[in-house]
């Protein structure tokens, strides 16, 4: 029973657990023990998926058994099921660190509401990763955008409601105009369901209706995942969230919708988009400047939290470079730096989480002296730090490896050299805060203060562990990256 | 609103049609037009119609805030209790032909609780938001 039904139970059991929790888990604790237990169930469930498909077979399940086009499929290939685990992998991981932190940023009436929006964000996350059908994606990507609203609004400071605001008015945006997409395909083809559509779309191709809706498809998810210049509503989400949802968020939701994008071009018009319409181009263009631009923004950030949420963007920019390329190794590129990048970001804003429940505060000058008063805190910052900038022996060496790989083997070197520019302007953002940290001494009068509580040091080590293990033995996230990516260039 | 007996009165006269016109909608919804949402929406009606003419204080007795809040989680509870039924019965989730004795009475008790799941949880959602934009918490 359990075993016909996994690829739905790690989308309803978060679902259901929403509801559950705001009936009868009122106390902080119960209703943190719950989103504990229901997210390292779905973590249990992805990695039963990941092991099914990774043989390369496809698994397909009909809801309601009504038989697909007509029914909603969900269908969990190599690539879903990757997308999937790094979700519930991170969302398993952020819980276990979330009580303390939580407890410290969010009032205490409120925090059962905190839970019941991330599981409701965690089924909606983990729905879009798993669906078959184009529309089901747009009812789950609604379901966990209202749900992250409501989560960064419950920020410590005013300024997180006008974050929330903005970032709403945004994503309806862009989910209006992924839906608006997928009208105009469901106009030429009659189907919403992907497989179905695989099969309809090359027929209507190169008329103007599907162009438009490439157009449109490709603003709605740009809007989601944070692609420059329509990234605006990004780093104030990220900076006035409270530090566990900036850490999950950062690390899913705008990889999620990277997948969606992936998705489309290489699944639905299975590349034949680059053809019609010069979105790979366009991307690329839009990525280098992201790369550059928003690294050198970072650098001259003052609090840490926005410092890295501008980083993000950058980095979003070199998986969509991956993308773009449309190579085998390209694409592989991306595919393994949404997994890689999840791990380092994960990692930095939890060492960022650490720092704001003791000091309160993440701006460059209050941290002065956090390396003596916090060793383990920002050794983590470090190590997060330098797999941020690419150096061996973590995961984002690995990444940039594959990104110049890919971009050598189309013999373009000036990519391969605003890469290494980029990764420098990283060096220098993450430099501020370590020498602050580092090398300047606290405050005289200021508090002493100790490390923070090992329930948070634990969950937050072991991303950093990640770092670097996944950038030791490769094998695990450069295979299955590769797998996914040549299954998708339908090699 | 204590001078507006015309008000007052009507409103009083026509809650309980509101209300009726709503059920209808909700339990017909499976042989003609209607379902959960809309009947949520006209269930809403009357009880925003109430508080509107005779005060939040008095809307506030009708439907206090903890039994909103059980409808409101209990509308998505029973939805999806009615999917995870189709699992436990052996099929798959949402499947409503295992859950009567026939196929066809199976998919006539699956979407009357399913819509009555909506309907619960849109109707209290709708009031939720009312209370909320009035001053009041949920």
């Amino acid at each position: 029973m359990i075993s016909a039904n996994l690829p739905i139970l790690h989308v309803i059991i978060p679902l259901i657990g929403a509801p559950l929790g705001l009936l009868f888990s009122r106390s902080p604790t119960g209703a943190w023990l719950l989103a504990l237990i229901i997210s390292w169930f779905t973590l249990a469930d992805s990695l039963a998926l990941l092991l099914i498909v990774s043989g390369g077979e496809v698994v397909s399940y009909e809801i309601g058994d009504w038989a697909a086009p007509w029914g909603i499929e969900y269908r969990v290939d190599m690539l879903a099921a990757y997308v999937i685990v790094i979700v519930s992998g991170i969302g398993a991981v952020t819980m276990l660190y979330a009580r303390q932190s939580v407890e410290a940023e969010i009032p205490r009436d409120r925090i059962y509401l905190f839970y019941t929006m991330y599981l409701l964000t965690l089924s909606g996350l983990l729905g879009i990763a798993t669906t078959g059908d184009t529309f089901n994606l747009f009812v789950f990507l609604e379901i966990s955008s209202l749900s992250t609203y409501v989560m960064v609004s419950l920020g410590a400071e005013r300024r997180a409601l006008t974050a929330a605001f903005r970032y709403l008015v945004l994503g309806t945006l862009g989910a209006t105009f992924y839906v608006i997409g997928v009208g105009l395909m469901y106009q030429m083809t009659g189907t919403l369901n992907m497989a179905d559509l695989v099969n309809r779309l090359p027929e209507v191709a190169e008329t103007r209706t599907i162009l438009a809706a490439v157009a449109f498809l490709t603003v709605g998810i740009g809007l989601k995942l944070g692609l420059f210049p329509v990234h605006v509503w990004l780093p104030n989400a990220y900076t006035y969230a409270p530090s566990v949802v900036t850490a999950f968020l950062a690390a899913t939701a705008t990889k999620v919708a990277v997948y969606v994008l992936v998705r489309i071009y290489y699944t639905l018009f299975k590349g034949g988009v680059f053809e019609t319409l010069p979105v790979d181009e366009i991307l690329l263009a839009l990525s280098l400047v992201a790369i550059v631009a928003m690294s050198a923004v970072a650098i001259f950030q003052t609090n840490v939290k926005r410092l890295l949420a501008y980083s993000s963007v950058a980095q979003i920019g070199y998986m969509l470079i991956g993308i773009s390329l449309v190579t085998i190794t390209g694409l592989t590129a991306g595919i393994l730096h949404l997994f890689n990048h999840a791990l380092m970001k994960g990692a930095l804003f939890l060492a960022l989480g650490c720092v704001f429940f003791r000091i309160r505060s993440v701006n460059v000058d209050d941290m002065a002296g956090l390396g003596k008063a916090m060793p383990w805190t920002m050794a983590a910052f470090v190590t997060g730090g330098l797999s941020l900038i690419g150096i061996p022996l973590t995961v984002g060496f690995v990444s940039k490896w594959y990104l110049i790989l890919a971009s050598l083997e189309k013999e373009w070197w000036p990519l391969a050299a605003v890469i290494l520019f980029s990764s420098l302007l990283a060096v220098i953002y993450m430099w501020r805060v370590i020498e602050v940290a580092y090398f300047r001494e606290r405050p005289a009068g200021a508090a002493t203060i100790g490390e923070a509580p090992l329930a948070m040091l634990v969950p937050m080590w072991v991303l950093v562990g990640a770092n670097v293990y996944f950038g030791i033995d490769t094998d695990l996230t450069v295979g299955t990256a590769r797998a996914a990516a040549t299954f998708l260039m339908g090699g | 609103m204590n001078r507006h007996s015309i008000l007052r009165v009507v409103a009083k006269l026509m809650i309980p049609y509101i209300l009726l016109f709503a059920l209808y909608v909700q339990f017909h919804g499976d042989f003609g037009p209607g379902g959960g949402f809309q009947a949520g929406v006209i269930f809403a009606a009357a009880f925003i119609l109430y508080a509107l003419i005779f005060g939040i204080e008095n809307g506030r007795k009708v439907m206090p805030a903890w039994v909103n809040r059980i409808l409101l989680a209990g509308g998505v509870l029973l939805y999806s209790f009615v999917g995870v039924a189709g699992i436990f019965l052996g099929s798959e989730f949402l499947d409503y032909n295992v859950l009567g004795p026939t196929p066809v009475a199976g998919q006539h008790y699956g979407i009357l609780l399913v819509e009555l799941g909506v309907g619960l949880t849109v109707s209290s959602t709708m009031i939720a938001i009312f209370y909320v934009f009035a001053g009041q918490d949920i």
